[in-house]
């Protein structure tokens, strides 16, 4: 009970602070935005391997890659509780009795929630070129793009709690999403890609996740890629969460 | 007493390149605090007073030692400290885009209390800290006594027994020092214990009941700031006289009260226990001896002078 009120606490002080300066929740699409009226189009052909797509065909494919390269952007919470740390807030919540997982969870709820709202204008954008997706098959690709941003966010705050220092963090943080972007098929199916390339984003999870959105969106829910990227991402969020929340126990200086 | 430890230490590993040292920032510290009193920790920067309060409010486990606070056991019990305790960072604690009263609240209610108490107990702190005209204007708007008010008011929300203010009034303008040793005093009034930490001799002086001197992450004294005076020194009477020195000086060569004498051509130095009783009888005996004064001056010794015979160095150079 404690920890529910806790997290709730947690989460709807962050809403507040979000609601109060939403700019960043339209930045945070603008990228993904350009790559859908700008490059998409490009692709109809590309794609098709000889036959054209159709442009819903063609955006069936590229949204949810577009959806989880948004929540890749997750990661870059870890900025915000820099500030945070600075500001002094952090040391402030851990002199209070306060659930060290909710300090945590809040946050990362409220980049869940930040991320749903992105995610769902993305998609309903893409409607007027033709994407068309079952209730059903989006509720379940949102579940699996909201489970990655849990992942990301709460890694993210574990990196910024652990470096302190916006100037160690972007570097970082490009390197490492930089290869994990490129390796999960995000703007092509890794598919078409040689075979040794496959075997390498088989050891990226977001690989996984592009998979089972791209099956969602294409409207297959039973396929084997759906489960397969639950399967994937479930444990390693809560691996994820459990490691972070003990960022947030442990001494912040 | 309301807070005891014993054989508190702290180390840190700095790293500088590829050579790692052991920093030994708190090597032992033995400390007893009253409940009711406003308890200084005064030392240079890097004594070791910041690491001993954050080991001491649940934010540094100690390596060694134990301490009980207002009951808890610190190591054993550290969730029940924290309940018990406030802690006023130094560096500030609020939010820039959130408002004093907002802060208030959230942070009350992060001690499990409801929500409806939550905002009668920021209301009533926004009161009795002369924030309420504030209160809800964003914390970036405030300025750095008001910002301080509200960390202090933040640290007391739960009514805490014990509160520890690390440096409460570094980096403020004078008139915002003496506003906060008000504020300071104050929170005694409410009935809570007070300590701590400051680098400032005349903050220490002022406003502490007692106080622990600290150097190299050890305690080299204790005791009020009276005591801690009168140990070293005591009081220094200096009479200005314009002839008669020698004479002056052996009427008071021999007496019990003086501890030691000094003489210079014009003047008389005696190293008394208590200045202040002692000046009338100096009085009377010059005046009935004939002996003209220039002036006379009662010299207090500061808590410099007792950190200098600690430590063999001045504090305000170190």
């Amino acid at each position: 009970m404690k920890f529910l009120r806790d997290t709730w606490l947690v989460f709807q002080r962050q809403m507040q602070l979000l609601l109060r300066n939403p700019v960043w929740v339209i930045v945070g699409i603008t990228q993904p935005l350009f790559y859908l009226f700008l490059f998409a189009p490009l692709m109809s052909k590309a794609l098709g391997q000889g036959r054209p797509l159709s442009q819903g065909e063609t955006y069936q494919l590229f949204v949810p890659g577009m959806l989880v390269m948004v929540a890749l952007f997750s990661a870059f919470s870890g900025f915000g509780i820099i500030a945070e740390l600075r500001a002094g807030v952090i040391e402030r919540n851990r002199v209070t009795p306060v659930s060290r997982v909710a300090l945590l969870l809040g946050r990362s709820l409220r980049d869940v929630v930040q991320l749903m709202f992105q995610a769902v204008l993305v998609t309903l954008l893409s409607y007027p070129f033709g994407l068309r997706i079952a209730v059903g098959d989006a509720v379940l690709a949102f579940l699996l793009v909201g489970l990655m941003a849990l992942l990301l966010s709460s890694l993210g705050y574990a990196l910024g709690l652990a470096l302190k220092s916006e100037d160690a963090m972007a570097p970082l943080l490009n390197t490492l999403i930089q290869p994990i972007m490129l390796l999960s098929g995000i703007l092509l199916p890794i598919a078409m890609g040689p075979a040794w390339l496959q075997r390498l984003a088989d050891f990226n999870p977001f690989s996984w996740a592009v998979s089972g959105v791209r099956a969602l969106f294409a409207g297959h829910p039973g396929d084997d890629s759906v489960w397969q990227a639950l399967a994937i991402l479930t444990p390693l969020t809560v691996i994820a969460l459990i490691v972070s929340s003990r960022t947030f126990a442990k001494s912040v200086r | 007493m309301i807070i005891e430890t014993s054989g508190l230490r702290k180390s840190f590993r700095s790293r500088a390149g590829r050579d790692v040292k052991t920093v030994e920032a708190v090597r032992g510290v033995d400390l007893s605090v009253a409940e009711g009193e406003i308890f200084g920790f005064l030392g240079p920067n890097g004594a070791g007073k910041t690491t001993t309060l954050r080991m001491l409010a649940t934010l540094l486990e100690p390596d060694g030692g134990s301490a009980v606070i207002a009951g808890a056991d610190l190591r054993k019990n550290p969730g029940e400290v924290r309940r018990r305790i406030g802690y006023v960072a130094q560096g500030g604690s609020t939010w820039d885009d959130s408002t004093g009263r907002e802060e208030l609240v959230l942070h009350a209610r992060m001690y499990g209390i409801s929500k409806a108490e939550a905002q009668r107990r920021a209301a009533d702190a926004l009161n009795t800290f002369e924030l309420a005209e504030y209160a809800d204007r964003k914390c970036k708007t405030y300025s750095g006594g008001q910002r301080r008010r509200v960390d202090i008011a933040l640290g007391i929300i739960h009514q805490p027994k014990v509160v520890f203010l690390d440096e409460p009034t570094t980096g403020l303008d004078p008139q915002s020092r003496a506003h906060m040793w008000g504020e300071v005093r104050k929170l005694q009034q409410m009935g809570m214990t007070v300590f701590l930490t400051t680098h400032y001799l005349d903050e220490a002086d002022a406003l502490c009941d007692r106080l622990a001197i600290m150097d190299h992450g050890q305690i080299v004294a204790e005791g009020t700031p009276a005591d801690l005076k009168q140990e070293v020194l005591g009081d220094v009477v200096s009479v200005q006289l314009q002839r008669d020195v020698p004479r002056a000086a052996d009427l008071f060569g021999d007496t019990d009260f003086v501890r030691k004498l000094e003489t210079t051509e014009q003047s008389l130095r005696l190293y008394v226990e208590d200045g202040a009783s002692v000046i009338p009888h100096v009085l009377r005996t010059l005046d009935a001896e004939k002996i003209a004064i220039d002036g006379i001056e009662l010299h207090r010794p500061s808590l410099d002078d007792v950190f200098l015979a600690k430590t063999g160095r001045s504090l305000r150079e170190s």
